[in-house]
């Protein structure tokens, strides 16, 4: 292995720092096909990823008729703005019910968890005080803990506690996120330098004006990738809700459309438009916020990737 | 004289940091108090109802139609010995055994594409990709229900052009439908995670491994990929997890075709339908606890085998 190399940079002339002029042609050619397969594979990954939603668009727009008729993937008679009415009117227009209160749900869970995880971050940071490992250990760990399976115990605490069937039952469990916890922590550590916290506390400024006047604004990066990743959890929370939930009027948008799904094969009524028009719009919000701060919760991956 | 100023200055600092500590601790109590009320309470909640059982008490001359009795490790037997629990657990593991690798190795495929393109192209193609993650889980799987079924989706159609006849709720394509569905919707994610790591691998030596002739599927099989094994790790072991758990997906599916998934497919929809089917509680904060302990193990063994020294 060693010989060939050698051997190799051996009848390269020293005083040639780059590879001869015909080699590397060779080199550019074989890399401009490699590109061109590069480009193949991305492009086929992006279909597959995209189709999907391409389908929902194109049948949104269509009449029930066209619905079982027509193509999938194009165009039929264009049905969007009759589609969008009967979504409105439908049952006194709780679909915009159902929309608010995700938005209401994913918000305010978000912003009360975000304040929690950055004080906690910011605790675990730069002070010192007895149990701070364990705290930590208790962070680090709870991220193998399954949600899914606090849930049905959580249903039988807050059942006793009579909270089942209110807003509390959701917003109470958004409120605590680990993961959290350690973003805000590991922005912390990264971002709040000890020196002017020593400085000001020097200057006599009390632990709580520290934090609203200095830790507070030295991370608004970190504080808004840990409210992106928290209200997209929240935005897709479906089994809690689906747990605690029981009037329809506090229900989610995934609860909401759920329930017209399974209704569709009761077969009492076609609720498929109404399904697909709705899935169509419970997307929007969601692809706004993260395509607004893409940069926050692409740096927010990055971390977590690297725990 | 000058001593015991300076002892003086050293006590009076460190009470001054025991307060500072003090309220350092103050800032952590929102959270572990949320900690306790959403996680711990609820586990210790379920131990205690998995001890306990609600027995109807007729015949026996007590006037209350049932009662709620200590029946120690009762539950645990009964979990330990229910075949359809167990299977449903067998079948999510046999699913994860083949599913996980397979999407892992996808996304592994996308990233290492999308960090051999040149730089122009990842913008886009990153954001694309990363479409799926934007849609909710539920609305995902509604799509991929659609899209399966023979009436409204395109994809039976597209079928019969080739002359197959391809049931996607069928019990032998259900698992293929349900895990081209998981793909589609982590695919992205996990790739943005393996992309994150490749983004660090030392540009010098790829630069060198090309100097010497590597093409790119060479340096992506000695550099790249050895050097995201940990990434890979992770993913692998969130998948695992998350596997686990799967509950919505099979939900959805089972309303398409109730006959196939039923209604203990996967544990979590076993623990859900013995809380609020049959109303059996502490039999569900039993199988809870147990389902908690196998992942727990898993995660543990995952964890321990991919990162044995080579």
């Amino acid at each position: 292995m060693s010989t060939t190399t050698m051997q190799r940079s051996a009848d390269v002339p020293p005083n040639v720092s780059a590879v001869p002029g015909p080699r590397r042609a060779r080199r550019t050619r074989r890399r401009d096909h490699e590109q061109k397969y590069v480009l193949v594979g991305l492009i086929l990954f992006a279909i597959y990823s995209v189709a999907p939603v391409w389908w929902l668009v194109v049948n949104v727009t269509k009449d029930r008729r066209d619905l079982y008729s027509t193509n999938g993937l194009w165009f039929g008679h264009w049905n969007l703005g009759a589609n969008f009415r009967q979504l409105a009117d439908y049952d006194d227009g709780i679909f915009f019910r159902w929309l608010a209160n995700s938005v209401f749900y994913a918000v305010v869970g978000a912003a009360v968890c975000t304040l929690i995880s950055v004080m906690c971050g910011y605790a675990l940071s730069r002070f010192s005080f007895r149990g701070r490992n364990l705290g930590l250990g208790i962070v680090i760990g709870s991220f193998l803990v399954p949600t899914a399976l606090i849930t049905v115990p959580l249903y039988l605490l807050f059942s006793r506690l009579g909270l089942v069937d209110t807003v509390w039952a959701v917003l109470i469990p958004s409120f605590v996120s680990p993961f959290g916890v350690y973003l805000a922590k590991v922005y912390v550590d990264a971002s709040v330098p000890e020196e002017l916290l020593e400085a000001a506390r020097l200057d006599g400024a009390s632990e709580l004006r520290i934090f609203t006047q200095i830790v507070v604004r030295l991370m608004p990066t970190g504080a808004a990738t840990v409210f992106v990743l928290l209200f997209v959890s929240n935005w897709n929370s479906f089994f809690l809700p689906l747990t605690m939930l029981r009037g329809s009027e506090r229900w989610t948008l995934a609860l909401g459309l759920y329930n017209w799904f399974t209704q569709k094969n009761d077969q009492i009524a076609d609720h498929t438009t109404l399904t697909l028009m709705g899935a169509l719009i419970s997307i929007i919000p969601l692809a706004v916020v993260m395509i607004a701060m893409q940069r926050y919760w692409r740096t927010g991956v990055a971390v977590g990737a690297l725990k | 004289m000058t001593t015991t100023s300076a002892d003086g200055t050293v006590r009076r600092r460190s009470t001054w940091r025991a307060a500072q500590n003090r309220a350092g601790a103050a800032f952590a109590v929102p959270f572990f108090a949320g900690f306790v009320l959403v996680f711990l309470l609820p586990i210790l909640y379920a131990l205690y109802q998995s001890f306990y059982s609600v027995q109807s008490a007729g015949g026996l001359g007590i006037e209350s139609s049932s009662s709620t009795v200590f029946v120690a490790f009762d539950n645990y037997r009964r979990a330990l010995s229910d075949s359809h629990f167990w299977m449903a657990m067998l079948r999510v593991g046999g699913f994860a055994v083949v599913q996980i690798p397979i999407s892992l190795g996808l996304s592994l495929a996308a990233a290492l594409l999308l960090d051999a393109a040149r730089e122009r192209a990842t913008r886009a193609y990153r954001l694309l990709l990363l479409v799926p993650y934007m849609i909710p889980a539920v609305v995902a799987t509604l799509i991929w229900v659609y899209l399966y079924s023979p009436k409204v989706g395109p994809l039976t159609k597209a079928g019969s052009w080739f002359g197959l006849s391809v049931n996607f709720f069928s019990p032998a394509m259900l698992w293929v439908s349900i895990g081209n569905l998981i793909i589609w919707m982590c695919l992205g994610f996990n790739m943005l995670i393996i992309y994150g790591a490749l983004r660090g691998v030392d540009r010098s030596s790829l630069e060198a491994a090309r100097v010497d002739g590597a093409g790119a599927f060479r340096t992506a099989w000695s550099i790249k990929i050895p050097s995201v094994r940990g990434s890979l790790v992770l993913t692998g072991m969130l998948s695992i997890i998350g596997m686990l758990q799967i509950f919505n997906e099979p939900l959805l599916f089972r309303s398409a075709s109730p006959q196939t998934v039923t209604k203990d497919f996967t544990p979590i929809m076993a623990i859900y339908s013995q809380a609020f089917t049959n109303n059996n509680y502490n039999y569900a904060a039993a199988l809870s606890i147990v389902l908690a302990v196998v992942i727990g193990l898993l995660s543990f063994l995952f964890y321990k085998f991919a990162n044995r020294p080579a």
